[in-house]
């Protein structure tokens, strides 16, 4: 996968994990929670669903990463570069 | 062949932990020793009529969309939809003590007006109460017991209200007498004073039906009539269960929804000391099915919390039950589109567990049944209308019924007063959830089942 493609992995999740969220002007460089209501259950359900999909084990240390979607792709990035898109 | 988490109980705590686990590609084991799942709130078909036991309401009520309401995080974490549950609001519910009744909804500010019309002088000091509660982090990591009456005290100085407010919160939640920990008074507080009540059209069959369908979909196991004998052990670290036929599973953790004592007694070694950490509080319910309505002889309330004295005492009482207050539910009185095919009033008091638990001879057990139901409607009635012609069919439960079926000892509905909020134990990949984790109630054991998955089994 490549950074969109990523990305758009990531709106894919956001908008399971919080159907409600309008996510269209979603801002790449703020973090998430300034944006929509995400709290640590929510969270912890990004990388979890990560792991699901991609078998990506993220550490507890990492999720520092996980802040914003430029952050968060940048992170990624490496990690998936070698994983097919699924769109 | 070894399974990532052994779950054990098949109860609202034990099935939403088997969804979120299932969910994530774990191997789960769900074992249930009862014939059906439900735990604490089942249900059961008697005389061809449907009963349930321990819903009287759902709390926590949230309109859909209202996303940082604890109903909607908690069916988002189960991949749920608002409408899976078919919640209908309550209609009116009150609080009946001598010379006041307080009534409430799922509005708020009705219970407010209400304070300020009776207690004038307390509307100040309870309108900074209710700030307080809502500026108050419950599931902060404090240490430490913290009197939920002697916080009330620094804002209400009239002993009724403060009864009044303790009354349906102590009634719905509390393991320990007459005063509760401050965390868990602000989380009642909130989920039936504030978000208010609510219940399926089915009641609870249509929740655990639910569960039970989205935990298989997603892949794990559930096993009815299969018993836990002892949680195996190896370096000090839970490594599986032997099943009460001897089968032995493999797990790499365990998660257990049995209660705290009750957990224990399955390990090697204690780790609580066991007569301070048992359940006291217990209750006799008094079902009866009506050929007609409630509403048709004028009685609309959903749950009405009554005490028959300004100083109510929530406590194991001294008498087989306690006939001073108790709580009398219509399940038919909430705003659903098609009325009920069952009517139903449920009238619940405090019991004493030993008297209930000794009786060894099984006529005197049925005898006192019957005798301490009458009692126990006949108190109700002095609060609503008289149903005694209508009753058509009856059943009662008691706290050796609760034992019976849900393993609890002493029938303790809200189990152990020494609450493991943390969830963990002295043995390694050995966890609780449920009851004796600290959230109550119907969506608390979901949201413990949840949050004990998400903190010790998928990280």
């Amino acid at each position: 996968m490549n950074e969109e493609q990523i990305r758009l992995v990531i709106l894919d999740i956001l908008d399971k994990i919080a159907p409600d969220e309008d996510l269209t002007d979603l801002d790449d460089s703020q973090p998430f929670r300034d944006q929509m209501e995400l709290d640590s259950m929510d969270f912890l359900d990004i990388v979890m669903e990560l792991r699901k999909r991609y078998r990506v084990q993220i550490p507890e240390e990492d999720y520092q990463n996980l802040v914003t979607m430029d952050s968060t792709v940048t992170y990624l990035l490496p990690l998936l570069k070698d994983v097919e898109s699924p769109a | 062949m070894q399974y990532d988490t052994i779950i054990i109980g098949a109860g609202l705590s034990g099935l939403a932990a088997g969804i979120r686990l299932a969910y994530y590609d774990q191997k789960v084991c769900l074992l249930e020793r009862h014939t059906t799942i439900g735990g604490l709130n089942s249900f059961y078909r008697l005389r061809h009529r449907n009963y349930d036991v321990g819903l009287h309401a759902v709390t926590n009520y949230a309109e859909k969309g209202d996303r940082s309401k604890p109903l909607n995080k908690l069916l988002r974490q189960l991949r749920l939809s608002w409408d899976d549950f078919a919640l209908c609001p309550q209609i009116e519910s009150s609080v009946v003590f001598p010379d006041c009744t307080l009534r409430m909804t799922n509005d708020f500010e009705l219970l407010r007006s209400q304070v300020s019309e009776s207690f004038p002088d307390q509307a100040d000091g309870f309108n900074r109460l209710v700030q307080s509660i809502d500026e108050f982090n419950p599931f902060a990591e404090t240490e430490g017991y913290l009197s939920a009456r002697e916080h009330v005290r620094k804002y209400l100085t009239d002993p009724l209200l403060e009864n009044m407010l303790f009354c349906p919160i102590l009634f719905y939640s509390s393991a320990t007498p007459n005063d509760l920990d401050l965390r868990q008074f602000v989380i009642i507080f909130r989920s039936i004073l504030q978000e208010g009540f609510s219940r399926p059209q089915e009641g609870i069959r249509r929740i655990l039906r639910v569960l039970v369908k989205k935990f298989r979909g997603e892949g794990g196991e559930l096993k009815l009539r299969t018993g836990v004998k002892r949680i195996l052990e190896k370096n000090g670290a839970a490594c599986g269960v032997e099943l009460d036929n001897g089968e032995i599973l493999e797990g790499k953790r365990v998660l257990s929804s049995a209660g705290l004592i009750e957990t224990q007694r399955m390990c090697e070694e204690p780790f609580v000391e066991e007569k301070a950490a048992t359940g006291d509080i217990s209750f006799v319910e008094s079902i009866s099915s009506l050929d007609c309505a409630p509403a048709d002889l004028g009685h609309h309330g959903t749950v009405v919390f009554f005490s028959n004295q300004t100083d109510f005492r929530y406590e194991r009482p001294n008498t087989p039950v306690d006939l001073r207050s108790g709580i009398i539910c219509s399940p038919n009185n909430y705003q659903f589109d098609e009325p009920l095919e069952e009517n139903k009033i449920n009238i619940t008091a405090l019991a004493d567990h030993e008297y209930w638990l000794n009786i060894g001879d099984e006529d005197i057990y049925q005898q006192a049944k019957q005798e301490y139901s009458q009692a126990i409607i006949e108190n109700a009635i002095n609060i609503v209308p008289d149903f005694r012609d209508h009753i058509i069919d009856q059943d009662v439960f008691t706290p050796r019924t609760i034992k019976k079926f849900t393993g609890h000892l002493n029938g303790a509905v809200y189990g152990s007063p020494t609450k493991q909020l943390s969830g963990t134990t002295p043995l390694d990949n050995l966890f609780l959830c449920g009851t004796d984790q600290g959230f109550l109630g119907i969506i608390g054991a979901m949201l413990s089942g949840i949050s004990m998955a998400n903190a010790h089994c998928l990280k």
